[in-house]
């Protein structure tokens, strides 16, 4: 059982006419096992939440904590966030030239297992992930991300959350760009993650469509940096019928 | 051999070609005080193959040269190592050609010649390696209908010192393609040059450079386009990591009056690892007709990308493995063209290396 705390988040960036704060004292707590959805409207910092708990160097933590288990998760590295068990499915997963998926994975693997996957189950588990997602398998030999299709680049950020089993998923709008049939099957790739690891989730999304296939137990507005609402799986139709105005004139 | 005659021009760096050089560290190749030495370095590394011979033999040289050290080497050399190819000789394996001596109190001029005869098919590597000094003049004909693939390896150790020029003749329908792989020295100079005699043929200058820490290397294209319907690619990828790493890519295309349909295009990309690195990057393009298919350049240099190292990192992969793989990932493209494992695997070793060295 595992709990990731977010206590009075405070985020900044710096732009060109100084620093600019986006997150203005988030609270937050995901058990192992549960689903949050986070709703928001654009430039709401739904993203930003979600970078900076992945520890992008972009963004500045002037206040408050996150924890895993207790565990300071700001004090740690990039790397060390990952092997402490969280995972960020990126809205727009990054192009590296070169480095072809399969390395990529097994080096990712490695890592975060403490010891090279043994070559004959390693390439069976990836088929079989690769499978499950309905990936054709020359995907493995192609350079990470490099020319892939949105739906292909979501495809594989969710093979990797299958494959690398971490306790807490962020998934940054993981939907957007993804016709139904790539959604359905990412969504059960999540669900997958969910049953067989006891998973907690952070679920962005700017709409409710996915929250047909994940399920959520608990649904956040997110509005101005802050959430300014919490309710149960209801409150998210209360958002499809009407919409986030109600929260953003606030 | 003694000391060279003293009627050869001397470079005194104001030259276009020799300004970026670093002619102090030329150890006396350029001006003529190097003390010459007969050591004929260049051997077969293995047993040659149906359809080629190695020997050595007087030959006139193929294509003149303005480059005053091939002009030296000229001068006090007439005896060739030549790699020859039978005419219709298609030889799978790649050749491979080993410098088995090197030395640093003398030099070596060396003249090289790779030969094939029409519609044969071959696969050269060239591996320089150790501490030496190394002037070497070494010309690639290309008959009719004929393809190479010509891999340059410069794998020196730390002090070695080499200027040479690498220049192919393609005649009609033959295909050129090199790979220049410059990783280790203190002062690297090449100029990989081709000129094309015959319609239909196609050249493909590839490269990979690594300069650490006070490296110089400098890599001189230059491709002539003095016939019609000739295609030519550059692409030469570079780090640099350390402090006065050095790396100068030139890329020099002349699209003559005659060349019409000519189709090239040159790019040179460079990464920047660390700061207190210099990497000179100045495409060339002439064109004297517009009756071509096309012909464009692109140069960049730039840093590691964040975003990258980023995504790898939320992984779990370590900020130093993260490097590696991007800088793996950067020669890849090239490096894997050589289509030799082995050879391609031990690079990627002297890469991890090279970026351990510097502390990139």
């Amino acid at each position: 059982m595992s709990v990731l705390e977010i206590r009075g988040l405070q985020v900044s960036v710096n732009t060109e006419n100084g620093s600019v704060e986006i997150l203005k004292g988030v609270d937050l707590t995901i058990k192992s096992g549960e689903t949050h959805a986070i709703m928001g409207p654009n430039g709401s910092g739904k993203s930003t939440l979600a970078y900076s708990i992945a520890g992008h160097p972009k963004y500045t933590i002037t206040g408050g904590s996150v924890t895993l288990d207790g565990a300071d998760v700001l004090d740690m590295t990039v790397d060390e966030r990952a092997k402490a068990g969280l995972f960020l499915a990126m809205q727009y997963p990054v192009e590296v030239p070169g480095v072809s998926v399969s390395n990529f994975l097994r080096t990712a693997a490695t890592a975060l297992r403490g010891e090279a996957p043994k070559l004959r189950t390693w390439v069976a588990e990836v088929k079989g992930a690769m499978e499950a997602l309905n990936m054709d398998p020359a995907f493995a030999t192609r350079n990470v991300n490099e020319g892939f299709s949105g739906g292909e680049k979501k495809r594989h950020e969710i093979m990797q959350l299958e494959l690398l089993k971490p306790k807490m998923a962020i998934l940054d709008e993981t939907d957007s760009g993804l016709d139904v049939d790539a959604l359905r099957i990412v969504s059960e790739g999540v669900n997958r993650a969910k049953a067989n690891n006891d998973l907690g989730v952070l679920l962005i999304t700017h709409y409710t469509r996915i929250l047909k296939y994940i399920k959520p137990d608990f649904v956040h507005v997110f509005a101005n940096g802050k959430i300014v609402e919490e309710g149960g799986p209801d409150l998210a139709d209360k958002l499809e019928a009407n919409g986030y105005a109600d929260y953003v004139s606030k | 051999m003694s000391v060279l005659a003293t009627n050869y021009l001397t470079p005194t760096g104001r030259e276009e070609a020799w300004r970026f050089t670093p002619l102090k560290r030329l150890r006396g190749l350029h001006d003529g005080s190097a003390v010459v030495a007969e050591r004929n370095s260049l051997v077969t590394k293995a047993g040659l193959p149906k359809g080629a011979s190695f020997t050595r033999e007087t030959l006139a040289p193929l294509a003149a040269s303005d480059d005053v050290i091939i002009e030296r080497i000229r001068g006090e050399v007439s005896d060739v190592a030549h790699l020859s190819i039978d005419a219709n000789a298609e030889i799978k394996d790649p050749i491979f050609l080993t410098r088995s001596a090197g030395a640093l109190d003398s030099a070596e001029f060396s003249r090289v010649r790779i030969s094939l005869g029409t519609h044969a098919v071959a696969t050269v590597i060239v591996e320089n390696i150790g501490d030496t000094l190394l002037a070497e003049d070494l010309e690639i004909a290309l008959a009719a209908g004929s393809t190479l693939t010509f891999v340059s390896l410069q794998e020196f150790d730390s002090k070695s010192v080499y200027t040479a020029r690498h220049h192919a003749v393609v005649d009609k329908d033959a295909t050129f393609k090199s790979i220049t792989v410059t990783v280790g020295g203190d002062v690297v100079r090449i100029l990989p040059t081709v000129e094309f005699t015959a319609p239909g043929a196609s050249a493909e200058l590839l490269g990979v450079y690594f300069a650490t820490t006070g490296q110089f290397f400098e890599h001189r294209m230059h491709v002539d386009h003095a016939v019609p319907n000739a295609k030519s690619r550059v692409n030469f990828k570079g780090a640099l990591a350390g402090r006065d790493a050095h790396t100068v890519w030139i890329g020099d295309v002349l699209i003559r009056a005659v060349a019409e349909g000519t189709d090239t295009y040159e790019l040179n990309r460079n990464l920047l690892l660390t700061d207190g690195a210099r990497a000179d990057s100045v495409p060339n393009l002439e064109i004297e007709t517009g009756e071509i298919v096309g012909a464009g350049h692109a140069s960049t240099t730039g840093r590691f990308d964040d975003e990258q190292l980023f995504y790898l990192m939320s992984r779990g992969i370590t900020l130093e493995n993260a490097r590696r793989l991007v800088v793996r990932g950067f020669f890849n493209e090239i490096i894997t063209e050589i289509g030799n494992e082995e050879v391609q695997e031990r690079l990627m070793v002297r890469i991890d290396g090279e970026l351990e060295r510097a502390g990139a």
